[in-house]
C-alpha cells in the first residue's frame, strides 16, 4: 500500500474514534461554560453505553438504544446538577462520585441481567447502527486522489459520526448566536450579572447540565451500538477524561474542539497503526508504550504547548447570593 | 401623592439573629437624589436589595408612584422601573458592552435581530444622556469610570425611571466621581429619580436633594440636604458626636527608617505593577500613598512587607539592607522592627475562622511570651488578648469568639492591635479603614498618629483621598505603576486628581 493509502486508512481511523471524544467534549462545553465543572463525562457515557447495549439487546432496535442512552445519561446530568447546582456540593466530588457508582453499578446490572460477565448480549445487525455510504461512492472512488478520499474518508460512516461533526457548527451558533447561548456563556463567568438582569441562574445551569447529558448520551451510544455491537464493561477506558483534556486544549470553543478531538484520535489511531510494526531508527517498539503515546502526548502538550487556559471564571462555584 | 416615586412602609427583614431592617419608612420624591447615609452593616444595601427584589422583605408593603407592589425578584423590580447599579459591577468581562447591555433583555431567542436594535437604543441612550462609550468594546477594556457607565447604561435600557447607585464612589478616581455626579444631575434633570447610598458625606452634601440617615438597621431621620450639616449627619449616623477632623501636631521627622530605592515589582504576566520607585521614611513621619485602586500601590506595599517578589531594586529597613529580589522571609522582617497592617484584612491579615486570640497572635505565636516550651501558653495567649481587647475596645469583648464573628471596624483592629502593640519601627498600613465604620475609623486615625508621634515611621496606602490629606505629613502619588508627585497634604483635592489620572504627572515626567 503507499503512502496516501496508509495515510486515508489512518485518518478514516482518526474519524471513527474521535467520535465519541468530540460529542463527550461538547457535552462538557455546555455545562463548563455555564460555570459547572463535570468530571462525570467518563461516567455519563459508560452509563449510556450500557443503556443502549442493554435496551436495544432486548428491544432488538437501535433507536430505544439511543433513547436509552440519552436518557440515563441526562438522569446522571441531573444529579450531577442537583448536587452541585442545588444542593451547592463539591463538583469535582459530585463528578467523581457519578464516575464510581456507574462503573460498578454497570457490571453488576449487566451480569444480573444478561449473566455474560458484565457484557451486554451481542447485538445483531438490525439492533445497532449501520454505516452510510454516499451517493456514487463506489463510481467516485475511481477518481485519482479525490476519490479516495470521498469514498474512504467521507463515505461509510455512521449516521451518529455525521451527527457529530454537524454538533461542531451547531454548538457554536447556540452558544455564540442565541439568546440562550448569551446567557449561558454569561453565567459561566460572572452569575451575580444574570441574576441580576432577573435571570434564573438556577434554572439556565439545569438547563445547560441537561444539555451535556443529551450529548453524553450520544456518546455512550456510539461506543456500544456503532463502533461495537455491545456493552462491555469499562468500555469508556477514559475517553471522558481525555475528552475533557481536549476541551481545555481547545479553551472551551467549539471549532477549537473538533480539531483538538481530532488530534487525539489520530494519535490513537497512530498508536493502534504502528504496533508491531519497527520503527525506522528505533526499531520494534513495545506495545505498551504505542498504547500510552496518546496520554503521554496529551499529558505533554497540555502542559506545555496551549498557553494559559483560562477557564470559564465562575466555573466550579456554586452560587449563593451575596449579602 | 403623586411626586411620591418610591414609598416604603414598615419594611423588616432578619437574616437569622440578625435584624438588618427594622420597620423601615421611607418616601422618595420624583425627580430627586435622594442620599440614603449609614455606617456599614448599618442596613442600607439590605434595604436596596429588598427594593430590587433580592431579598424578600419579612414584613412591610413597598409602592412604586403610588401604587402598592410585590417585588419578588429582580425581574418584577426591572418591570416597575427600577434599575441598579451595584457596588461591584453585575458585567460579564470577557463580553462586549453591547452584550452586557443585552443580557435578559435581548427580545428574541435568535440574537441576530436583538443586536441591531440594541445599538441603536444604545446610540440614542447616549445622545440623550451623554454616556459614550463603544458598544463594541469589550468590559475588560475599559476603565472602571466607563464599566460604570455600562452599569447605568443596562439600567436606562430597561427604561428604569429609578436608579440606584450602591457606593457608586468607590472605585472611581475624584474626577471620574465629579464626571459621575454630572451625568447623574443630567439624569435628574431628564426626570429620572435617584437613590444613592453611600457612607460619604461629602458626596450627600454635594448632590443630594434629601437625606435618609440609617443606623443598626433603623431609619434614624430624614433631613433636606440644604438644611443639614456633615457634623449632624455624623452625628446622626454613628449616634454620638464624631470628630471629623484628626487633630494632629506637627511632624517631627527623625533618622531615615525605611528606603526604597529603584524598586521594580512585576507580577506572574510579567506585566510591570511597580516602574522603579523611590522614597523614605522617617522616624516621626507619616508618608502617605495616594492613588486610585490597581495601580501598584498593592504590589509596592507587598513588595516592602516581603510578601511578593520584586524584580529589582534595594529596601533598606533601619539601615540595613533588605533581600527583596530574592529570599523573603517576612517573620524576619517582623523581628527586624516591620509591621505590616495588610490591605485585605480577610485574606492576608486574618484567619476568620479562628477565634480571637489566635489572631491577635498570628505570625507573632514563635514568641517566647505566648509558648510554654513547644506548645502554645493558651492562658497567656488568652490574657494578651483581653488586654488588647480593653486597649483598642475591640467589641464584643471576647477573646473566645470566631473572628468572622466581629464586624469590620472590630477585625481592623484587631490586626491593628496586632501590629502596632509590638512596638515597631516601622509601620506600613494598606487600607486602614476599608469597609470600617465612622466611629472606628476616628479611633483608628488616632491610633496612626499616635504611633507617628511615638517615633514610628508609617506608610500608609490608601484610596480614600480624603483619609490620605488628613494623615499624611507628606504625600506621594502613583499613577501606573510609578511616584508621579509628591505634595505636601495641604495639596488641593483637585491637582492631587489629576495627579492620581495621571494627567499632571506625564507633563511633570516629560519636563
Amino acid at each position: 500500500m503507499d503512502f496516501f493509502h496508509v495515510l486515508v486508512v489512518l485518518l478514516e481511523s482518526t474519524i471513527r474514534v474521535s467520535v465519541p471524544l468530540l460529542f463527550a467534549a461538547l457535552a462538557g462545553l455546555f455545562t463548563e461554560r455555564a460555570g459547572v465543572f463535570d468530571i462525570g463525562l467518563e461516567g455519563k457515557m459508560l452509563g449510556a453505553a450500557f443503556a443502549a447495549g442493554a435496551v436495544a439487546a432486548v428491544t432488538q432496535s437501535v433507536w430505544a438504544g439511543l433513547l436509552a442512552a440519552i436518557l440515563v445519561s441526562v438522569l446522571l446530568s441531573l444529579v450531577h446538577g442537583y448536587a452541585s447546582i442545588t444542593q451547592r456540593g463539591n463538583q469535582i466530588v459530585s463528578g467523581v462520585a457519578i464516575n464510581f457508582i456507574v462503573a460498578g453499578s454497570t457490571v453488576i446490572l449487566g451480569e444480573a441481567w444478561f449473566r455474560q460477565g458484565g457484557r451486554t448480549p451481542a447485538l445483531a445487525d438490525g439492533a445497532r447502527f449501520q454505516t452510510i455510504s454516499l451517493p456514487e461512492a463506489d463510481v467516485i472512488r475511481e477518481v485519482p486522489f479525490l476519490g479516495p478520499i470521498y469514498a474512504d474518508l467521507l463515505s461509510g460512516h455512521f449516521l451518529l459520526t455525521y451527527i457529530a461533526f454537524a454538533m461542531v457548527p451547531a454548538s457554536w451558533w447556540v452558544l455564540y448566536r442565541t439568546r440562550f447561548g448569551l446567557r449561558l456563556r454569561a453565567v459561566g463567568e460572572n452569575p451575580g450579572a444574570v441574576d441580576t438582569a432577573g435571570i434564573s441562574v438556577i434554572w439556565l445551569r439545569y438547563r445547560a447540565v441537561i444539555c451535556c447529558g443529551i450529548l453524553c448520551g450520544f456518546a455512550g451510544a456510539y461506543l456500544s451500538l456503532a463502533m461495537t455491537a455491545g456493552f462491555v464493561k469499562g468500555m469508556t477506558a477514559g475517553k471522558g477524561y481525555i475528552a475533557l483534556a481536549a476541551l481545555i486544549f481547545a479553551k472551551w470553543r467549539p471549532v477549537n474542539i473538533m480539531f483538538a478531538c481530532l488530534l487525539f484520535g489520530f494519535l490513537d489511531a497512530l498508536a493502534i497503526r504502528l504496533q508491531g510494526t519497527p520503527l525506522p531508527l528505533v526499531g520494534q517498539v513495545p506495545v505498551q508504550f504505542m498504547q500510552a503515546l496518546p496520554y503521554i502526548l496529551t499529558v505533554i502538550l497540555l502542559a506545555g504547548f496551549i498557553g494559559k487556559a483560562i477557564p470559564p471564571k465562575a466555573g466550579g462555584v456554586p452560587y449563593v447570593k451575596e449579602r | 401623592m403623586d411626586d411620591i416615586a418610591i414609598e416604603l412602609r414598615g419594611i423588616d427583614k432578619s437574616f437569622g439573629l440578625v435584624h438588618a431592617n427594622k420597620d423601615i419608612n421611607l418616601k422618595v420624591r420624583k425627580g430627586t437624589i435622594h442620599g440614603i447615609i449609614g455606617e456599614n452593616g448599618a442596613g442600607k444595601s439590605t434595604l436596596m436589595s429588598i427594593l430590587y427584589g433580592f431579598y424578600q422583605a419579612d414584613r412591610g408593603e413597598i409602592l412604586v408612584c403610588g401604587k402598592q407592589v410585590s417585588i419578588r425578584d429582580p425581574n418584577t423590580a426591572i418591570s416597575v422601573g427600577i434599575g441598579m447599579v451595584h457596588q461591584h459591577f453585575m458585567l460579564v468581562e470577557n463580553f462586549t458592552v453591547l452584550e452586557n447591555v443585552m443580557l435578559g433583555a435581548e427580545d428574541s431567542q435568535i440574537l441576530n435581530k436583538g443586536i441591531n436594535k440594541a445599538r441603536q437604543e444604545l446610540k440614542r441612550l447616549e445622545k440623550e444622556y451623554a454616556l459614550e462609550v463603544n458598544p463594541d468594546a469589550l468590559i475588560e477594556e475599559l476603565p472602571v469610570g466607563l464599566q460604570q457607565r455600562v452599569e447605568i447604561l443596562k439600567a436606562l435600557y430597561r427604561r428604569a425611571d429609578i436608579l440606584i447607585l450602591d457606593e457608586p464612589t468607590g472605585v472611581l478616581t475624584p474626577a471620574e466621581a465629579d464626571h459621575l455626579f454630572r451625568i447623574l444631575g443630567q439624569l435628574k434633570a431628564q426626570g429620572k429619580t435617584i437613590i444613592l447610598i453611600t457612607h460619604k458625606l461629602r458626596e450627600i452634601m454635594a448632590i443630594t436633594d434629601e437625606v435618609s440617615v440609617m443606623r443598626r438597621g433603623e431609619m434614624v431621620a430624614t433631613r433636606t440636604t440644604r438644611e443639614t450639616t456633615v457634623e449632624e449627619l455624623a452625628e446622626l449616623m454613628v449616634g454620638r458626636r464624631v470628630l471629623l477632623r484628626v487633630q494632629k501636631g506637627e511632624a517631627k521627622p527623625g533618622d531615615v527608617k525605611l528606603a526604597v530605592q529603584g524598586l521594580t515589582v512585576k507580577d506572574s504576566r510579567g506585566v510591570t505593577m511597580v516602574d522603579d520607585v523611590s522614597f523614605e521614611v522617617r522616624a516621626g513621619e507619616i508618608v502617605g500613598i495616594a492613588g486610585v485602586a490597581g495601580n501598584g500601590q498593592s504590589e509596592l506595599l507587598e513588595a516592602i512587607a516581603g510578601i511578593r517578589r520584586a524584580t529589582s531594586g534595594t529596601v533598606l529597613l533601619n539601615g540595613r539592607s533588605v533581600d527583596v529580589t530574592g529570599h523573603r522571609d517576612p517573620a524576619e522582617l517582623r523581628a527586624r522592627g516591620l509591621a505590616h497592617v495588610p490591605e485585605d484584612r480577610h485574606h492576608v491579615g486574618l484567619v476568620l475562622k479562628f477565634e480571637e486570640s489566635e489572631n491577635a497572635i498570628l505570625g507573632y505565636h514563635n514568641d517566647p511570651r505566648y509558648l510554654n516550651g513547644v506548645f502554645l501558653d493558651i492562658d497567656a495567649i488568652r490574657k494578651d488578648a483581653e488586654e488588647k481587647i480593653a486597649k483598642y475596645d475591640i467589641r464584643p469583648p471576647n477573646a473566645r469568639l470566631k473572628t468572622a464573628n466581629f464586624s469590620g471596624g472590630n477585625q481592623q483592629k484587631i490586626v491593628l492591635a496586632r501590629e502596632m502593640e509590638r512596638g515597631p519601627d516601622v509601620l506600613i498600613i494598606g487600607q486602614p479603614t476599608r469597609g470600617v465604620d465612622v466611629g472606628a475609623i476616628e479611633f483608628i486615625h488616632k491610633r496612626i498618629i499616635e504611633m507617628r508621634d511615638q517615633g514610628k515611621a508609617v506608610l500608609l496606602v490608601s484610596v480614600e483621598l480624603d483619609e490620605i490629606r488628613s494623615l499624611s505629613d507628606r504625600i506621594l502619588v502613583m499613577f501606573a505603576g510609578r511616584v508621579v508627585g509628591e505634595r505636601s497634604p495641604e495639596a488641593s483635592e483637585g491637582e492631587l486628581g489629576l495627579l492620581m489620572a495621571g494627567v499632571e504627572g506625564r507633563k511633570e515626567a516629560a519636563g
